[in-house]
């Protein structure tokens, strides 16, 4: 099983998760982060563009079994890129999920994901 | 025997003065005056108040570009009302009445000194009538919230402002404006109820079918990024109103507070019954349909607030509720997408308000209506009229409404396309993000 945490651009939120909903990756967790990497977003303010520090981004995690994680990263390659490519476009991450439990039921492993 | 000089002083004293003499300027009414300056603040309010109320309905990532139609009008119709709106309103007729004109009025460069019979400066008058102009397209916008583009919603403002609030205020409060004068003694629309809610309303409607649903409607559309925005929007609203009512009486006195009370009455029968039915029909009654109540309540009362009592304000607000949620019940199972209610509340509610005032009319209004009309009037005649002036307001607005929809949509564009719309209207279409880093999708 993996954890797949990709960081993103917020204006491309929805069209992430419809991609990745029409692929059957269902069960996502979203959260609001902050961070920045080379790019250097810009805000308007009054006119005069602003270069923040820290910059809005959308984090998702994403636990799925093994067979899934090449699904579920193309689908986010696909659709949290902006038109050829722009910086700031994020950062996916895989890492090893070591046990994945249901709540409801108790479930243990592969088939609780 | 008068010295020579003393008939000089005479002869210029009454040549200075002729002037005025001849052409004797009504007197500032102070009082008047001062309220109708107070009303104009408080209608403004109501703007940002709608800002406020529509806002805080959309998604997070809408938030700014649904609050720009509200500014954009304030920015817009403020220029334009300025330089032919308040000439093309209150001119007198011109192509058999369709509109006014007065050059005097336009740019507003021939009234810096007029004093109006109320007794109000024209000035006054001019900006308050202004601010009606003003809040009727940023009202439009409701309907079709979080899917169109900005320079299309600036174009269609300013049309739809020249060519049906324009035309329909003229129809109703000009004074030879042909509704004013129908019937016995006009068809009766105090404060705007067809000039402002049903045409805004209807016009909302067509807008919202024309330019199809939102993405994902009615699925993953509905998510109020912050309803206690919304609620503060709805108390200024609520408070604006009285501006809105009250001020249309153009004066301080009887016929003002008349206005004010019943505005009150109606806007609290109007919460009360919302949340009455909410709690009968979901066991929970909402903030937003207190919200809802309130406005169904103001808008009902509105073309009323000259003409009814206590209790016509109160069986008018109560019933208003009524009708607007069955309304919006309705339009879940056609399913367009009039995201904010445009029809479902100002629509309905003007309609309801400016149809069944007509039973519920001061008896001494009807009895002077009834010796202008020599002999009698009754409610179903004024009924009558009333249905005219609405029917009339349906048409026109729909007809030419649809009209400027496809003018736009072809001339600079006006839904927006997918991407953008999936991005949100804030990043798309204005760079900005609305609260930074609170608010997810």
């Amino acid at each position: 099983m993996k954890m797949i945490t990709a960081v993103i651009q917020p204006d491309k939120l929805d069209e992430v998760r419809e991609a990745l909903i029409s692929a059957e990756i269902t069960r996502i967790t979203v959260s609001r982060v902050t961070g920045h990497g080379q790019y250097s977003d810009e805000d308007l303010y009054r006119g005069q563009k602003v270069v923040p520090n820290l910059l809005p981004k959308i984090r998702l995690d994403i636990a799925c079994n093994d067979e899934f994680v090449e699904i579920t990263v193309n689908a986010i390659l696909q659709a949290a890129r902006h038109e050829g490519g722009m910086g700031g476009d994020g950062k996916i991450f895989i890492t090893h999920l070591d046990e994945c439990i249901r709540i409801r039921t108790g479930e243990r492993g592969g088939k609780a994901i | 025997m008068i010295h020579n000089s003393m008939k000089i002083i005479l002869a210029c004293t009454v040549i200075i003065f002729l002037p005025t003499l001849l052409h004797a300027q009504p007197e500032n009414d102070s009082g008047a005056t001062a309220w109708m300056l107070t009303s104009t603040a408080l209608v403004l309010l109501m703007i940002p108040g709608l800002a406020m109320f529509y806002g805080g309905l959309v998604r997070t990532k809408n938030v700014l570009g649904t609050m720009m139609h509200s500014f954009a009008s304030m920015a817009v119709i403020g220029v334009l009302w300025v330089v032919c709106g308040y000439a093309i309103c209150f001119g007198e007729n011109i192509f058999g009445g369709w509109i006014g004109w007065n050059k005097d009025f336009f740019f507003l460069n021939g009234i810096d000194d007029s004093i109006l019979e109320a007794g109000i400066p024209e000035y006054v008058f001019a900006m308050f009538q202004g601010k009606f102009a003003i809040i009727t397209p940023a009202l439009i916008a409701g309907a079709f919230a979080e899917r169109v583009r900005f320079r299309g919603y600036v174009l269609f403002i300013t049309l739809w402002s020249l060519l049906v609030y324009s035309p329909i205020c003229h129809w109703v409060w000009a004074k030879d404006g042909f509704l004013f004068n129908m019937g016995a003694a006009g068809a009766i629309d105090f404060a705007g109820g067809t000039v402002v809610h049903i045409s805004a309303g209807v016009s909302g409607l067509v807008a919202a079918i024309y330019l199809g649903s939102r993405r994902g409607y009615p699925r993953t559309t509905t998510n109020p990024n912050n309803l206690v925005m919304t609620l503060m929007g709805a108390g200024l609203l609520w408070v604006g109103w009285f501006g809105f009512n009250a001020g249309s009486a153009i004066s301080s006195g009887l016929d003002t507070a008349r206005a004010l009370t019943v505005t009150q009455i109606a806007a609290a029968s109007g919460a009360f019954s919302w949340m009455l039915i909410e709690s009968l029909h979901y066991k929970k009654a909402t903030s937003l349909g207190v919200c809802s109540g309130i406005l169904a309540g103001l808008v009902a009362i509105t073309p009323a607030a000259g003409v009814v009592q206590p209790y016509g304000a109160m069986i008018l607000g109560f019933s208003a509720s009524f009708i607007c949620y069955a309304a919006i019940l309705l339009k879940n199972k056609l399913g367009y997408d009039d995201s904010l209610d445009v029809f479902g509340i100002h629509g309905v509610a003007g309609i309801f308000g400016a149809l069944f005032l007509s039973f519920f009319i001061r008896p001494n209004w009807m009895h002077r209506a009834a010796e202008l009309a020599g002999g009698s009037w009754t409610a179903m005649q004024q009924f009558g009229v009333q249905l005219i002036g609405v029917t009339l307001t349906i048409c026109y607005s729909v007809i030419v409404t649809l009209l400027l929809l496809v003018v736009v949509s072809k001339l600079v564009g006006f839904r927006l396309d997918e991407k953008r719309e999936m991005s949100g209207l804030d990043q798309s279409l204005h760079g900005e993000h609305g609260y930074g880093m609170l608010n997810l999708s």
